[in-house]
């Protein structure tokens, strides 16, 4: 389609605004992150500092509990994000394939728990888990985080089971497969766009969960990374480089995650399938 | 092979009931075609036999064994979908041997399978090719393909060459006939395409409201349609029809005109009853002689003519090979002829043997 410079230079212009707009806040952090301190209420507001320096990032690693905050953050995420993803792919399949009594009604349950505030729940979750000796550990933690993330993750997997035609599975189990049968080797294969998606979903979701970890979590040894990232924050002044420092790394491992993923993201799977 | 036996099949989704009492036998080897306008239940039924769908009530059997809650892996029976169903993410050979190694089939066995299917069905270049660089013609011989290779104890067909063009349609449906007159499988064929189910059937069932109008060979229903609903949906033109009250020696039409007929029964007098007449039936009159009829609509085939014309104020549509009527004015004179003259009764049913010479005179 031919269209006019103008348009395209608009179109561009606005892409590029948003770019911008978005990426800003992380340049800021990375620029914060390799700031000086001497330096960083000393020169007013600069792109870039006239000196740069990494000692902010050698004292996250080697003199703060960044680490374990760290390891810790991993482990939660990426088991909240296995464990959701495997519950979300079967109930979505339920929802997408089966109609059964309740259907309607447990749509509807899972509809409600996306409703409410959840600063309104952390009490009551703590009532919960604390006699369970949950509170203060990382399984807690994954529990919760599965627990709120599996309803939408539900709801994501339920509609890319939809755009699989039923036609597939039902060939397959005519072919002699069990319907699990079907379902592991004809319908999941064609899933992992969608997979990939609730993975990456899930796992940024309880990467920077901050209030449940806040809320149920005390001391260093089992603090997420974002709770971590309050200790920069004391009584008497807020070491803006280290956690700045400390932001750009847990950074990292989102990014690395969704590089895996993309692949799977970008990906129509399903071309050829039927006619189109 | 096998033999499949359906006893009063009923099918209901809650109060909504799509078949109301289905039976038919079909023999070792037959090619019976299902036929009917969308909704009439032709895919329901054969996704019961296929067992994608439960039986509300009746039964099913193959080979005389009663395979209501067998689940449709236990059944041996191969389907071509619609839409082909291919496995998107596995190669064509893959596609095609999914079956067999499911079932455990060793390895070299499978392959001489798929070699065997692919040389008859011309796939071999393109074993290693996924679903997606394929054309749609090159899809639909995989479905047929992967069917093939099981030697299941039937074959059903949902409508396989509808995503076709018109070409290729035609050159798959000499396949599909060809390769049944080869292996001698059981088929069930589902379309609403009638030319589908005249050219490949043995015996065609028309279905029409979750009910079966009338079972028999292709041209026993184009010649001796048991139904109003079977004469309009077989044969293309459809059939033209007049509506009329019987009297003692032929049909008062509603414009008042008189067909005469051979005898009518008595117990139809005076009651209001339907006349068919095909449209390669209804004769055009070079001399002038006949009824005068006003020409509305010239469609020229190429093979043939149809018309559409005004006959005392109803619509009649002809089929004629002569193309001098595409020089003729806007006034044609038609004649009926008596002994293709199919007679229905006021329930629609069929009355008497019209079609049969012998009975019309």
């Amino acid at each position: 389609m031919q269209s006019g410079l103008l348009p395209t230079i608009a179109h561009r212009l606005a892409v590029l605004a948003y770019v911008v707009f978005a990426l800003f806040p992380l340049f800021w952090l990375l620029k914060v992150s390799v700031t000086p301190n001497d330096l960083l209420y000393s020169e007013g507001v600069r792109m870039w500092p006239s000196a740069t320096t990494f000692e902010h990032y050698a004292h996250v690693l080697r003199h703060s509990a960044f680490p374990t905050f760290f390891k810790n953050s991993v482990i939660v995420s990426g088991s909240t994000a296995v464990i959701v993803t495997l519950l979300a792919s079967l109930s979505g399949y339920a929802l997408s394939r089966f109609s059964f009594r309740s259907k309607y009604w447990i749509v509807a349950l899972m509809l409600l728990t996306q409703m409410f505030p959840l600063v309104m729940l952390v009490a009551p979750i703590f009532k919960i888990l604390s006699p369970l000796g949950l509170t203060n550990s990382l399984t807690g933690l994954v529990i919760v985080y599965s627990a709120f993330n599996v309803p939408f993750a539900t709801f994501l997997m339920q509609s890319f089971f939809d755009g699989i035609p039923k036609d597939l599975e039902e060939a397959a189990m005519i072919d002699g497969a069990t319907r699990f049968t079907a379902f592991r080797q004809i319908i999941l294969p064609l899933t992992l766009p969608g997979i990939a998606a609730t993975l990456g979903f899930v796992f940024t979701a309880a990467w920077s969960e901050l209030l449940f970890a806040l809320m149920l979590i005390n001391g260093n040894d089992a603090a997420t990374f974002p709770v971590g990232l309050l200790t920069f924050v004391s009584k008497f002044s807020v070491d803006f480089g280290q956690m700045m420092a400390a932001g750009i790394l847990a950074l990292i491992p989102a990014g690395f995650f969704f590089l895996l993923i993309q692949r799977y993201l970008v990906q129509g799977l399903t071309a050829g399938a039927v006619k189109g | 092979m096998a033999s499949i036996s359906i006893k009063n099949l009923k099918k209901a989704y809650g109060t909504f009931s799509v078949l109301h009492g289905v039976d038919l036998d079909i023999a070792d080897g037959e090619f019976v075609v299902l036929v009917g306008p969308s909704g009439c239940g032709k895919s329901t039924l054969l996704r019961m036999i296929a067992g994608l769908e439960g039986v509300t009530e009746g039964e099913i059997q193959i080979d005389g064994a009663r395979v209501n809650d067998r689940h449709p892996k236990d059944r041996d029976i191969a389907m071509v979908f619609q839409s082909y169903a291919l496995y998107p993410h596995m190669t064509v050979a893959e596609n095609m041997s999914y079956s067999l190694r499911l079932r455990k089939v060793a390895k070299d066995v499978a392959a001489r399978a798929v070699t065997a299917a692919s040389q008859k069905l011309g796939l071999e270049p393109f074993l290693a090719r996924r679903p997606k660089a394929l054309s749609g013609g090159q899809r639909q011989r995989v479905a047929m393909g992967r069917a093939i290779v099981r030697q299941p104890k039937a074959f059903l067909f949902d409508e396989p060459l509808s995503n076709l063009d018109a070409r290729l349609r035609e050159q798959m449906r000499a396949e599909i006939k060809k390769m049944h007159a080869d292996l001698k499988a059981t088929s069930i064929y589902v379309t609403h395409d009638q030319i589908e189910a005249m050219t490949l059937a043995d015996r065609i069932v028309a279905m029409h409201g979750g009910v079966v109008q009338q079972v028999g060979s292709p041209l026993d229903l184009y010649d001796r349609p048991a139904n109003l609903f079977v004469a309009g949906f077989i044969g293309s033109p459809g059939m033209n029809f007049l509506e009329g009250r019987a009297e003692k020696d032929g049909i008062r039409l509603r414009d008042e005109s008189f067909m005469a007929m051979g005898d009518v029964p008595e117990h139809l007098l005076g009651q209001q009853v339907t006349l068919g007449i095909r449209p390669e039936h209804v004769v055009l009159d070079a001399h002038g002689q006949g009824m005068p009829a006003h020409l509305d609509l010239v469609e020229p085939t190429g093979f043939g003519i149809i018309l559409h014309l005004t006959l005392n104020g109803l619509p009649l549509k002809v089929f004629t090979l002569d193309r001098a009527v595409l020089q003729a004015g806007p006034m044609v004179a038609v004649t009926l002829a008596q002994e293709h003259l199919h007679l229905f009764g006021p329930d629609g049913s069929r009355i008497g043997g019209t079609s049969d010479p012998a009975a019309a005179a």
